[in-house]
């Protein structure tokens, strides 16, 4: 410190923040600049809504990925929005705080898992386990739901620990003062109090879902077709970008680009949207 | 008032009877074998410097403290006769009974009519002609109705902090409570607030039997029936309010109403 002096410090450090956020700007201008030319020239109803994509041929439809994508993550918020929220008020509201207290991180840390982690687990014990007792190829919109909604757990949960524990006490004194039980005071004045963070948990958790490419390439089966049951196998927009980036040239590549802008945007609407739920809350106290 | 000093043993119904009551925190003793009565339809007050243990004493009353982690209680409270922490007690109909107002006013992040019919749909209530009814009741015996009438669906949270607390006094008259607890319940207000509380209370007197803990002596004067002065966990004196205020019968008492104590 006193080599370099109090203002030698904070010139490093600013210089640090803006080259990551210069670093974060120039993906997203990159990304921009190379798959918007191509939305323009191809139509952006075209190509969200023709089914074929065969690059090939000059087809570029993304309608059976969007699907895939949609479905793979409405799946994941079934199974890991109600698991989430009922974890975090068991460990919020019953479970004694230093059980908490050793339990939330230890769920925080499940976040850190290489995706490719789950998605192992999920090829190796869930796919076989469809295949066997429900049909199909195993690698499905089933297999893939059950991932996510497990990887999104952690988010959700901690969130939503967080919203819960941010309830005044006095709330749930008032309400079980008024003869109230503990459960009537949960989803009565509990919830309620916690909703918009409850509602941005989830949110960010399907932020996370819906950008989620490891784990999908390997337990979705990566079939390009628009999916008629939650056993057959499909290819998210994620992982139809990672599977042919290596090899695409020319429109391909613009295509596979342009599909990143628009998992961009959705992403920023979502992460938007939690935000405004948050803030929601705390313009409202 | 009436003009005879009241007494603990002079006639009239007494609806709590406390003995011997000992508390414990983990291992720390914060009530000392506490005895006293509350008499029916009368304002009984609690006293006494801070931390010696009024707001204790009082949330033992509809068993408030049983959500602290580690309590421990020995000593009998008996309700009409009946022992409270008795295993049989349904602790949820206890605190209908036994109502409670907190120093902090803490209506719900909801709108006014639910926060007054809150009680009413936990209990089971949802004709809504009958919550109407009951909301209205409640608001104008808080002397609420005439403030907020015409914006009952607005959030409890905009009112101003002493209309908040009276808004929680009229959710406890919604369930119909026997006895109202109150810990400090105009510490957060300025005087004028104050003054319209205690007179609110003069008025729910006719009706309820109400227990106050309160910082103010001169409140405590003004508005109670009886008084005690605890200490340090203990019940050094209790009585008639006229006789605790002009002729205490401890020492400790004394300095403390004088102003000598600490
Ligand atoms: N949850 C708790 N755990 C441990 N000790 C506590 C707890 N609540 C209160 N105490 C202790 O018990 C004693 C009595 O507390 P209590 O809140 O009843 O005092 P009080 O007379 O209401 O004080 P005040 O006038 O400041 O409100 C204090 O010494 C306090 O530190
Ligand atoms: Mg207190």
């Amino acid at each position: 410190m006193t080599l370099i002096g109090e203002k030698g410090v904070r010139r490093i450090l600013l210089a640090t923040a803006l080259s990551a956020i210069s670093a974060l700007l120039l993906i997203a201008l990159f990304i921009i600049k190379e798959g918007l030319p191509f939305i323009f020239h191809y139509g952006l109803w075209n190509f969200l809504s023709s089914s074929d994509w065969e690059p090939q041929a000059g087809k570029f439809g993304i309608f059976p990925m969007v699907a895939a994508s949609l479905w793979v993550t409405f799946g994941a918020m079934v199974v890991g929005a109600p698991l989430g929220v009922a974890g975090a008020l068991f460990l919020s509201e019953f479970a004694p705080r230093p059980v908490m207290r050793v339990i939330k991180p230890m769920i925080e840390l499940l976040a850190a898992i290489p995706s490719v982690v789950y998605g192992f687990i999920g090829v190796m014990v869930l796919a076989p386990l469809i295949r066997d007792y429900l049909g199909g190829p195993g690698l499905s919109v089933l297999a893939a739901s059950i991932i996510l909604g497990i990887m999104i757990l952690p988010t959700v949960i901690s969130i939503s620990i967080d919203s819960i524990m941010a309830v005044p006490q006095s709330y749930r004194e008032g309400s079980l003062a008024l003869g109230a039980t503990v459960w009537q005071t949960i989803h009565m004045v509990t919830i309620r109090a916690a909703r918009s963070g409850i509602l941005a948990s989830i949110i960010l958790g399907m932020g996370r879902a819906i950008g989620e490419t490891m784990a999908v390439i390997m337990v979705a089966g990566n079939a390009v077709k628009i999916p008629h049951s939650a056993l057959e196998s499909v290819r998210s927009l994620t992982a139809n970008i990672a599977l042919e980036m290596s090899y695409a040239t020319g429109l391909h590549r613009q295509a596979l680009f342009a599909t990143g802008v628009i998992l961009f945007v959705v992403i920023i609407i979502l992460n938007s949207a939690a935000m405004v739920a948050i803030r929601g809350k705390a313009a409202r106290k | 008032m009436s003009s005879a000093p009241l007494s603990p043993d002079g006639p009239g119904r007494n609806r709590f009877e406390i003995s011997k009551l000992d508390l414990f925190y983990g291992d720390f003793q914060a009530l000392k074998s506490v005895e006293m009565s509350v008499r029916d339809r009368m304002i009984t007050a609690l006293i006494g410097p801070s931390g010696c243990g009024k707001s204790t004493l009082l949330r033992c009353l509809n068993r408030m403290n049983d959500l602290i982690h580690g309590t421990r209680i020995q000593g009998k409270v008996l309700l009409d006769g009946q022992d409270i922490y008795h295993a049989s007690t349904d602790v949820t109909n206890l605190r209908k009974r036994v109502g409670m107002v907190f120093q902090r006013p803490n209506p719900f992040p909801l709108s006014l009519y639910n926060n007054v019919v809150y009680g009413l749909r936990v209990a089971g209530v949802h004709s809504r002609k009958e919550l109407d009814e009951i909301v209205e009741r409640s608001l104008r015996a808080a002397w609420l109705w005439d403030v907020v009438s015409d914006r009952l669906d607005h959030s409890a949270l905009e009112l101003p902090l002493d209309q908040q607390q009276r808004l929680c006094v009229a959710r406890l008259l919604a369930v119909q409570p026997e006895v109202i607890l109150m810990d400090e319940p105009c510490s957060a207000l300025d005087p004028i607030a104050t003054m319209k509380i205690e007179e609110l209370m003069l008025e729910l007197k006719k009706e309820y039997t109400i227990i106050i803990v309160t910082h103010n002596m001169q409140q405590a004067a003004r508005v109670s029936d009886f008084t005690g002065y605890m200490l340090l966990g203990e019940m050094i004196e209790f009585g008639g309010t006229k006789d605790i205020f002009t002729r205490p019968s401890n020492k400790l008492t004394d300095d403390y109403i004088t102003g000598k104590y600490g």
